[in-house]
C-alpha cells in the first residue's frame, strides 16, 4: 500500500502542567490503513490521541492532517476537518437516547446525510437499532462502545481515532468490535488509528503499528512484524493472549 | 367455622389495634417533643420581665394531629402503599393514564385562558383581583422565570445561582427607559430581553471554563454585583428607594385608567383596576407560552441538542465538532433574555422596582422551582411553581391558624420552613423532581419498515 500520508505527528511534546507526558513522538498514518498504538498503562497512548484532537495541545512539535497543520487549532475545528474520535471511556451522552446520540454525531453536516448514515450504522451494529429509543446510559458496555464508534462514524470521518475500543468488554464482544473496524476499513476504505491494551488483537488487525513506552515511541513496523518481534512478545503478548 | 371466621377478621382487628397502639405512642412522643416548643411561650410583660404561659390548646392540636396521623398511616396509608406496590408489579402498561397525561397541557391551557373570567364570575371584578393578581400573575411570572432558567440549568447544565440578575436587568431597563425617555412597554419589552441577553453574554465570557460548583459561585457573585450596582448607583437608579410611578403597559395604545379614553370607558364598563390585572394576566400567559414554544422548538434544533449534549459530556461535544463556547454563550443569552422579558413585565405590573426585589433568595427560589420540577421538564417546573408560589400565597390566607396559635401568628413567616421540609421530602422520594424523565426529541419514523429491510438482507 503506497498511498499518501493522512496524519503525520512529528516531535510532539505534551505536558500536563509541568509533567511531560509525551517526549518527542513521531507517528504516521497513511490513507486507508489501520494503524495501532500499543503500550502499557500510562505510556501516553491516550495523551497522544487527545493531542491529535488538540486537547491538550502539543507544546512542541507538529501535527499535520491532510496537509494542514492542526497543532494549534481548537478541538471543535479539528473535528470539523473530519477527524472523529471514539474517546477513552466511550463518553456517550447517557441521558440521551441512542438515536439522539447518533444525531449528535451528525451535527457537523447538520443532519444532511443523517438518514442514510444512520441506516449504515444500524447495519454495522444491529444491536443499536434494537435499542434506538433506549437511553445511552442504560446500554451495556459493549453496546455503549458500538454507540461511541457509531456516533463517531456519523460525522463521515476521514480519520477515525479509537481509544481502547475493547476496554472492559467480554472477549466475544471485543471480537465483534474489531471485526466491525476491519469491515469498515475494507469496505469503505476508512483510515483508522487505534490505541489498544489488547495488543494481540490490535496488531493482527493493523497495517502499521507503534509501541509506546514512557511517552516515547520505541518501536514501529507492520502489525505482523511487531507480532513476530521477541521483545514485543515478551512485554505485551505472552501470558496476556486474549 | 369459628376458626375460619377468626382468621378472616384477624388482620383487620390487628391493624386497628396496632394503629391505636402506635397512635398513642406517637401522641406521647409528640407531647414530649412539643411541650416546650409549642406548649410554653415566653413573653415580656410591661415591667420588662420574662413571663411564660402555657398554650395547652395548641399543644393538644399538635398531639392529636400526631396521634391521629400515625393511626391513619398505620391503618390506611401503609396497606394502601403495599397494595399499590403489588399492583405495580402486576401492571404492565397503563395507556389510559398516558392519554390523560397527553391531554393535560391542553386542559391546563384552557383552564388558564378561562381563569380570569371564572375569577370575575365567581368573585366579581373587585374580588377577582386577589385571584388574578396574587395567584395567577404571581405564579405565571415564576413559571416563566423557571422556564427561562431551565434553558441554562436544565438543558445546558450550567448551574446559575444569579439568574435574578437578568430579571433585575429587565425590570430596571423598563423602569429607567420608560421613566427617563418615555418609551412604551411594547418597545421596551423586546429591548429589555435584548439587554438581559447581552448581560447574559457578559456573564458568560468569564465563566466559559468553569463548571459545576465553581460556576455556581461566580454566577452567585454576578447576581450580587448587579444588585449592589443598583443600590449604589443612586444617581440613576435612586438606590434603595427604587423607582416608582413606572408607566403601565397599554393595549394598542389604550390606557388602563379611569380617563375618558381609558379601557373601561371605551368598552363601556364600570371603571375598575381589575381590567388591567386581567390584561396583565393574559400578557404573562402569552409570554409564558412564548417561552415554552421557544424551548420546545430549540430542543429539536441543533443548538438545543448541543445544549443537552453539553450538559452530558463537554469533552465528547468538542470531539464531535461542537463549538462549546458559542453553545454556552447562547444558552446564557437565551435564558437571560426570558429573565429580561419577565423582569420588564414585573416592572410594568408593580409600577415600582427596588433592589429588594432582586435578592439572592429570588434566585434560590427560581432554582428550587427548576430542581423540584425536574430539570428540563416544562410541565414539572410549572407544577413546582404552582406549589411553591401558590403555596406561599395560600399561607397568607390561612387565617384559621390564628385560632390555634393566637392572634399574632403570621403563617407566611413559616414559608421557608415549609419550603425546606417540602424540598427535603421531594428530593427523598423523587430525587429527579416531579417529572424526572427526559422526553426524547427524536424518533425514527417507519421503524418497522427499516428493521424489516435489514432482516431481509440478513443483518437483523
Amino acid at each position: 500500500m503506497t498511498s499518501e500520508t493522512l496524519l503525520k505527528v512529528t516531535g510532539v511534546e505534551t505536558y500536563y502542567g509541568n509533567i511531560r507526558a509525551l517526549s518527542g513522538v513521531d507517528v504516521e498514518v497513511k490513507q486507508g490503513e489501520i494503524a495501532c498504538l500499543i503500550g502499557a498503562n500510562g505510556a501516553g497512548k491516550s495523551t497522544l490521541m487527545m493531542t491529535i484532537c488538540g486537547s491538550p495541545q502539543a507544546r512542541k512539535g507538529q501535527v499535520v492532517f491532510d496537509g494542514k497543520d492542526i497543532t494549534r487549532l481548537p478541538t471543535h475545528e479539528i473535528a470539523r476537518l473530519r477527524i472523529a474520535q471514539s474517546p477513552e471511556g466511550r463518553r456517550i451522552f447517557p441521558r440521551m437516547t441512542v438515536y439522539e446520540n447518533l444525531q449528535m454525531g451528525a451535527s457537523l453536516d447538520n443532519l444532511k446525510y443523517f438518514n442514510e448514515d444512520v441506516k449504515r450504522i444500524f447495519k454495522l451494529f444491529p444491536r443499536l437499532e434494537e435499542r434506538q429509543q433506549q437511553r445511552g446510559g442504560t446500554l451495556s458496555g459493549g453496546e455503549q462502545q458500538m454507540l461511541s464508534i457509531g456516533r463517531a462514524l456519523m460525522a463521515r470521518p476521514k480519520l477515525l481515532l479509537l481509544d481502547e475500543p475493547s476496554l472492559g468488554l467480554a472477549p466475544l464482544i471485543s471480537k465483534q468490535i474489531f471485526e466491525a473496524i476491519k469491515e469498515l476499513n475494507k469496505t469503505e476504505g476508512l483510515t483508522v488509528f487505534l490505541v489498544e491494551q489488547n495488543a494481540f488483537a490490535a496488531l493482527r488487525l493493523s497495517d502499521r503499528a507503534y509501541v509506546m513506552v514512557n511517552g516515547n515511541v520505541t518501536m514501529s513496523g507492520t502489525g505482523k512484524e511487531l507480532l513476530a518481534n521477541p521483545e514485543v512478545r515478551a512485554a505485551y503478548l505472552e501470558g496476556g493472549r486474549h | 367455622m369459628a376458626a375460619v371466621q377468626n382468621s378472616s377478621t384477624h388482620p383487620e382487628d390487628n391493624l386497628v389495634q396496632k394503629g391505636i397502639k402506635e397512635g398513642i405512642f406517637a401522641g406521647v412522643i409528640a407531647f414530649g417533643l412539643f411541650l416546650l416548643y409549642i406548649g410554653v411561650v415566653t413573653e415580656q410583660n410591661i415591667h420588662n420581665e420574662l413571663v411564660y404561659r402555657f398554650r395547652w390548646f395548641a399543644l393538644a392540636v399538635f398531639v392529636i394531629i400526631a396521634a391521629v396521623g400515625r393511626f391513619l398511616v398505620v391503618t390506611v396509608g401503609q396497606p394502601w402503599l403495599a397494595a399499590r406496590k403489588a399492583d405495580a408489579k402486576n401492571k404492565v402498561a397503563d395507556s389510559g393514564e398516558s392519554a390523560l397525561k397527553k391531554a393535560l397541557p391542553k386542559l391546563a391551557l384552557v383552564f388558564l385562558l378561562a381563569y380570569p373570567m371564572l375569577a370575575v364570575g365567581l368573585a366579581g371584578p373587585q374580588g377577582s383581583l386577589k385571584y388574578v393578581d396574587n395567584f395567577g400573575i404571581q405564579i405565571l411570572i415564576y413559571v416563566m422565570l423557571g422556564w427561562g432558567l431551565n434553558i441554562v440549568v436544565g438543558l445546558a447544565g450550567l448551574l446559575d445561582l444569579g439568574y435574578v440578575a437578568f430579571y433585575a436587568v429587565g425590570a430596571y431597563s423598563y423602569a429607567l427607559l420608560s421613566t427617563y425617555f418615555g418609551l412604551s412597554f411594547w418597545v421596551l419589552l423586546p429591548l429589555s430581553g435584548i439587554l438581559a441577553a447581552f448581560w447574559g453574554m457578559i456573564l458568560g465570557f468569564p465563566v466559559l471554563r468553569l463548571r459545576g460548583d465553581y460556576l455556581a459561585i461566580v454566577t452567585l457573585a454576578f447576581g450580587e454585583i448587579i444588585r449592589l450596582v443598583l443600590i449604589n448607583w443612586s444617581d440613576v437608579t435612586k438606590g434603595t428607594f427604587g423607582i416608582s410611578s413606572i408607566p403601565k403597559a397599554t393595549l394598542f395604545g389604550i390606557k388602563f385608567d379611569a380617563s375618558k379614553d381609558g379601557f373601561a370607558a371605551l368598552m363601556g364598563l364600570a371603571p375598575s383596576s381589575a381590567y388591567y390585572k386581567i390584561f396583565l394576566f393574559y400578557l404573562i400567559l402569552a409570554l409564558c407560552l412564548l417561552t415554552a414554544y421557544v424551548t420546545i422548538r430549540l430542543r429539536r434544533m441543533p443548538i438545543g441538542r448541543a445544549w443537552e449534549a453539553l450538559r452530558e459530556d463537554e469533552i465528547a461535544c468538542r470531539a464531535l465538532g461542537i463549538n462549546t463556547v458559542t453553545t454556552k454563550l447562547t444558552a446564557f443569552a437565551i435564558g437571560a433574555m426570558f429573565g429580561g422579558f419577565a423582569g420588564s413585565f414585573f416592572a410594568a405590573r408593580q409600577g415600582f422596582v427596588s433592589p429588594d426585589s432582586f435578592i439572592f433568595m429570588e434566585s434560590a427560589i427560581i432554582l428550587a422551582i427548576v430542581v423540584l420540577g425536574g430539570m428540563g421538564s416544562l410541565g414539572g417546573i410549572a407544577v413546582a411553581a404552582l406549589v411553591m408560589i401558590g403555596g406561599t400565597e395560600l399561607l397568607r390566607e390561612m387565617e384559621f391558624l390564628k385560632v390555634i396559635f393566637g392572634p399574632d401568628f403570621t403563617p407566611e413567616l413559616y414559608r421557608m420552613l415549609l419550603f425546606g421540609a417540602a424540598m427535603v421530602l421531594v428530593m427523598l422520594f423523587k430525587p429527579r423532581g416531579f417529572v424526572g424523565s427526559r422526553e426524547p426529541t427524536a424518533f425514527l419514523r417507519e421503524r418497522k419498515a427499516v428493521s424489516g429491510s435489514f432482516t431481509k438482507e440478513g443483518h437483523g
